[in-house]
């Protein structure tokens, strides 16, 4: 057996040149070949990677889809984002775990099926949603479960089940990125312009990144061309991990051709040879079209050797697939992992356009930036900023999802207002928005009226509908549940802080805080924001504190009225020590109520006799 | 005043440095002390620990890492920052299990000496009781990962100055914990008592064996002067 995973490990190790910097590329292959990344292989791929055993360990440690014990030959994931959560995704797994005979996060006996969850799979358009060994089957109903496993167990291929369909959903499209493409159209007519003047037009346009920092893109190539090093390289960051983001899927999709031409046209602007894509684990699924699509146009001429016929213009494009982690879709953590290490950001200054991959200039963009860099080479940047509003030029992917009746992708211009889009999407009766996912901002019904636009509401792209009824705070902690979970645990702000969070929002949904415990816990966010290394968690209390400003009366009718409340719950504490003791503990009266329905009783003295035997 | 010679302020103080050094390392050569514990003088910074953010012309940031620039703000000693830094200072307490009152390294225990400080009189943050392995495998050294606030410091001087990489982090998140470069534990290593690795841990966590105990109380190191007093002081 260990000569068998040697020989496995070694051929592997062999067709990425026991390069350490692709050791994700080989922990993927040797972990789809054998199953999961046992101790043994990780020694065995550390010796021929010539690395040490620890670096392998850390790496395959941080991401959620290498497995360190035995799995399934088959490992169905549950995706739990909060709209996959209102869909029915609990209903799911419970359905999965009834069927398999196993709880989450565990192997049926005859060690065929694993049942995880996911923490987001970019499907919230079509949730609840499962993959199966990287297929995505969406949709689902737990009437579905019995038939989905049935096959599963019969060794039938996955992407034929009918649940096998991923929509586009792609309600509207629009000028920019959804627009009809020709491949090639805007790397032709880019190549006409120096490098110089490239950047020019991208001034003229004022596009900004889409990624929902919103920094100049011209700035950043500009800084990117003049920064000195031994080569230079573009990545393209399709790591979309924002729960409710699936926008950037739609152009994978439908346009890659767009963003093809965008990163080559970036290759010649910065003077770099080698781009590449790093397609979130999730999407793992779309990587055999995407290559194909990559193959293509090689065979046009419009990547490889001598571009469109100019001579000494080379540049081609590699996808990178990464392994499940929201982390990586910052820019500086994206890096890291795709040297193969653990996706930590790192400290900037320096920013990536000086000392990025490997230590050079790196051009870093999204899947949507790149692609509106194609279009102002196709169309001008002057067209670009006819679009849009001051401050926000073109337009937006947005990727609506939760309750409304038309979830998909929209291509909408910057400027259009929250009620515009809500009564496009059929939504009119929201609760409440929650406008760039997690990291941004929940709004209600009083600021509707609002723009989005980087002046006004910023969006990444994610917006996620809560209609009446919905218990919203329960969502706000399966928000915080998501920046636990997908915390690096670099410094401790983040680390600890997102963990204490949630221990804290549980005693407030659980009416078990009073408002001296609300203000702690503001305290709280406020130290995490501040203290923080990266945006992860600069912005992982904001589902919290913006819920606090715009709905203080959900967490005013939660509050007990006195200033302490016990959160110890004395009889369950003891209970073991009774059993152990042979007592039993006495039925206490009832506790007082409050008004609402909450016990607010201090003294757990109870009222009869006491302990009896 | 030279050319080369950067101007800015620390709380309003003029401060002097050259290029290429860090904030902390300028506020240090001025006698001025950042609250710190991932930061050691002999290791490339890494911003674990964030005790030492300072705000920078407004805006928060790791002084261990963060360059020096002429005109500067740099705000370190105020109210709100302490307030923030006493707050991780308890994360860091609660994430573990720190029994002060009778660890082996009290005294000459960095996080017990920021907690008095910074006036840290008890934590306020409920207790994450998590439990993390023992490594009691190597001869002279143990890890007692219940104590590790995840510094980096052994991971870096092992692999930097004694050459070894020995030490690394493993898994995410709240899960994130400190491993081996072995199969089972440190016994297996290349690790030896007199590597650069084995003594610059700022807690209990790694320690070395069968010296426990042995200062007295009152000749330890933190037990009459404040950490940082030190560096307040080299400079006067």
């Amino acid at each position: 057996m260990p000569k068998e995973t040697a020989a496995v490990i070694e051929q592997i190790a062999r067709q990425y040149d026991h390069d350490p910097t692709r050791l994700m590329d080989v922990a993927r292959a040797v972990h789809g070949r054998l199953g999961h990344l046992s101790e043994l292989s990780i020694g065995l791929i550390a010796q021929s990677l010539g690395i040490h055993r620890a670096q392998v360990r850390d790496m395959v440690s941080f991401y959620a889809f290498f497995s360190r014990s035995p799995q399934g030959k088959n490992v169905i994931r549950v995706c739990t984002a909060v709209v996959e959560r209102m869909q029915g995704a609990d209903e799911l797994i419970e359905a999965f775990e009834k069927e398999l005979g196993v709880f989450l996060g565990e192997t049926t006996e005859d060690g065929k099926i694993t049942l995880e969850k996911a923490s987001c799979i970019g499907l919230s358009d079509q949730a609840p949603s499962v993959l199966v060994n990287g297929i995505a089957l969406t949709s689902l109903q737990p009437e579905d479960v019995p038939g989905i496993v049935a096959a599963i167990r019969a060794g039938e291929e996955i992407d034929t089940l009918p649940q096998a369909r991923v929509r586009k959903n792609l309600r509207q499209s629009g000028p920019i990125l959804l627009g009809p493409y020709d491949s090639g159209d805007a790397l032709r007519k880019a190549i006409r312009k120096s490098p110089a003047e490239i950047i020019i037009e991208l001034y003229a346009s004022q596009v900004r990144g889409c990624g929902g920092a919103g920094f100049p893109t011209a700035a950043k190539w500009e800084k990117c061309r003049v920064s000195e090093g031994s080569a230079h390289y573009v990545i393209c960051n399709a790591d979309e991990g924002e729960p409710g983001t699936f926008k950037d899927r739609v152009i994978l999709m439908d346009n890659p051709e767009l963003m093809f031409d965008g990163m080559t046209i970036a290759g010649y602007t910065i003077g770099a040879e080698e781009g590449m894509i790093y397609l979130r684990g999730e999407y793992d699924y779309l990587r055999g079209d995407l290559e194909r699509a990559l193959a293509n146009h090689r065979q046009l001429g419009l990547l490889g050797r001598n571009i469109c016929g100019l001579e000494g213009f080379n540049f081609d494009i590699r996808i990178q697939a990464a392994a499940g982690a929201y982390i990586c879709g910052e820019e500086s953590a994206l890096i890291e992992s795709l040297e193969g290490k653990r996706g930590a950001p790192r400290d900037r200054p320096p920013f990536p356009v000086e000392k990025g991959y490997k230590e050079q200039p790196t051009l870093v963009n999204n899947v949507e930036t790149f692609c509106c860099a194609a279009r102002i080479l196709e169309n001008g940047g002057e067209w670009f900023s006819r679009l849009g509003t001051v401050e926000s030029k073109g337009t937006k992917l947005l990727s609506i999802s939760g309750d409304c009746q038309l979830p998909g992708v929209y291509e909408v211009e910057y400027g259009i207002t929250v009620e515009k889009l809500l009564r496009q999407v059929g939504a009119e009766d929201a609760q409440a928005v929650q406008i760039g996912g997690p990291s941004g901002s929940c709004i209600g019904p009083k600021d509707f009226s609002r723009r989005i636009a980087f002046e006004d509401l910023a969006t990444g792209g994610s917006i996620i509908i809560f209609g009446p009824g919905r218990d919203l705070l329960e969502y706000m902690y399966q928000f915080g549940e998501f920046f636990a979970e997908e915390s690096c645990g670099w410094c401790v702000p983040c680390r600890v802080g997102t963990t204490l969070l949630l221990k804290e929002m549980r005693a407030v949904l659980d009416g078990h805080a009073t408002h001296t415990e609300l203000q702690a816990m503001q305290k709280l966010c406020g130290t995490i924001k501040t203290m923080s290394q990266c945006g992860l968690g600069q912005t992982a209390p904001n589902p919290i504190l913006s819920t606090l400003k715009q709905f203080p009366e959900l967490y005013e009718a939660r509050l007990q009225s006195g200033d302490y409340f016990p959160r110890l719950d004395l009889a369950k504490a003891v209970r073991a020590g009774c059993a152990s003791a042979g007592r039993e503990m006495v039925q206490l009266e009832p506790h007082a109520s409050n008004g609402n329905g909450k016990p607010c009783d201090p003294d757990p003295t109870p009222k009869s006799e006491g302990v009896q035997r | 005043m030279s050319d080369n010679t950067i101007t800015f302020t620390i709380d309003g103080k003029e401060v002097q440095g050259v290029p290429g050094q860090k904030i902390m390392e300028a506020a240090d050569a001025a006698g001025v002390y950042i609250p710190r514990l991932c930061h050691h003088k002999d290791l490339p910074p890494r911003g674990h620990c964030r005790l030492c953010v300072v705000k920078v012309d407004g805006r928060p940031k790791s002084s261990c890492t963060i360059p020096i620039e002429d005109g500067m703000q740099v705000e370190n000693d105020t109210e709100e920052l302490n307030e923030h830094r006493r707050m991780v200072l308890e994360m860091m307490f609660v994430e573990g299990n720190h029994f002060c009152p009778s660890c082996e390294s009290s005294g000459n225990c960095e996080l017990q000496a920021e907690g008095y400080r910074l006036g840290m009189i008890t934590p306020t943050l409920p207790y994450i009781e998590s439990h993390r392995e023992m490594d009691a495998t190597h001869p002279d050294i143990f890890v007692n990962r219940d104590l590790c606030i995840l510094c980096g410091r052994c991971v870096r001087a092992s692999a930097i100055q004694d050459g070894k990489t020995v030490f690394a982090f493993e898994g995410r998140g709240i899960h994130k914990v400190i491993t081996v470069n072995a199969e089972h534990g440190l016994g297996e290593t290349l690790m030896d008592v007199a590597d650069a690795a084995a003594s610059v841990c700022p807690t209990g966590c790694l320690h070395t064996k069968r010296l426990g105990y042995t200062i007295p109380v009152g000749q330890r190191k933190y037990d009459h002067r404040p950490i940082g007093s030190d560096i307040e002081q080299a400079a006067h």
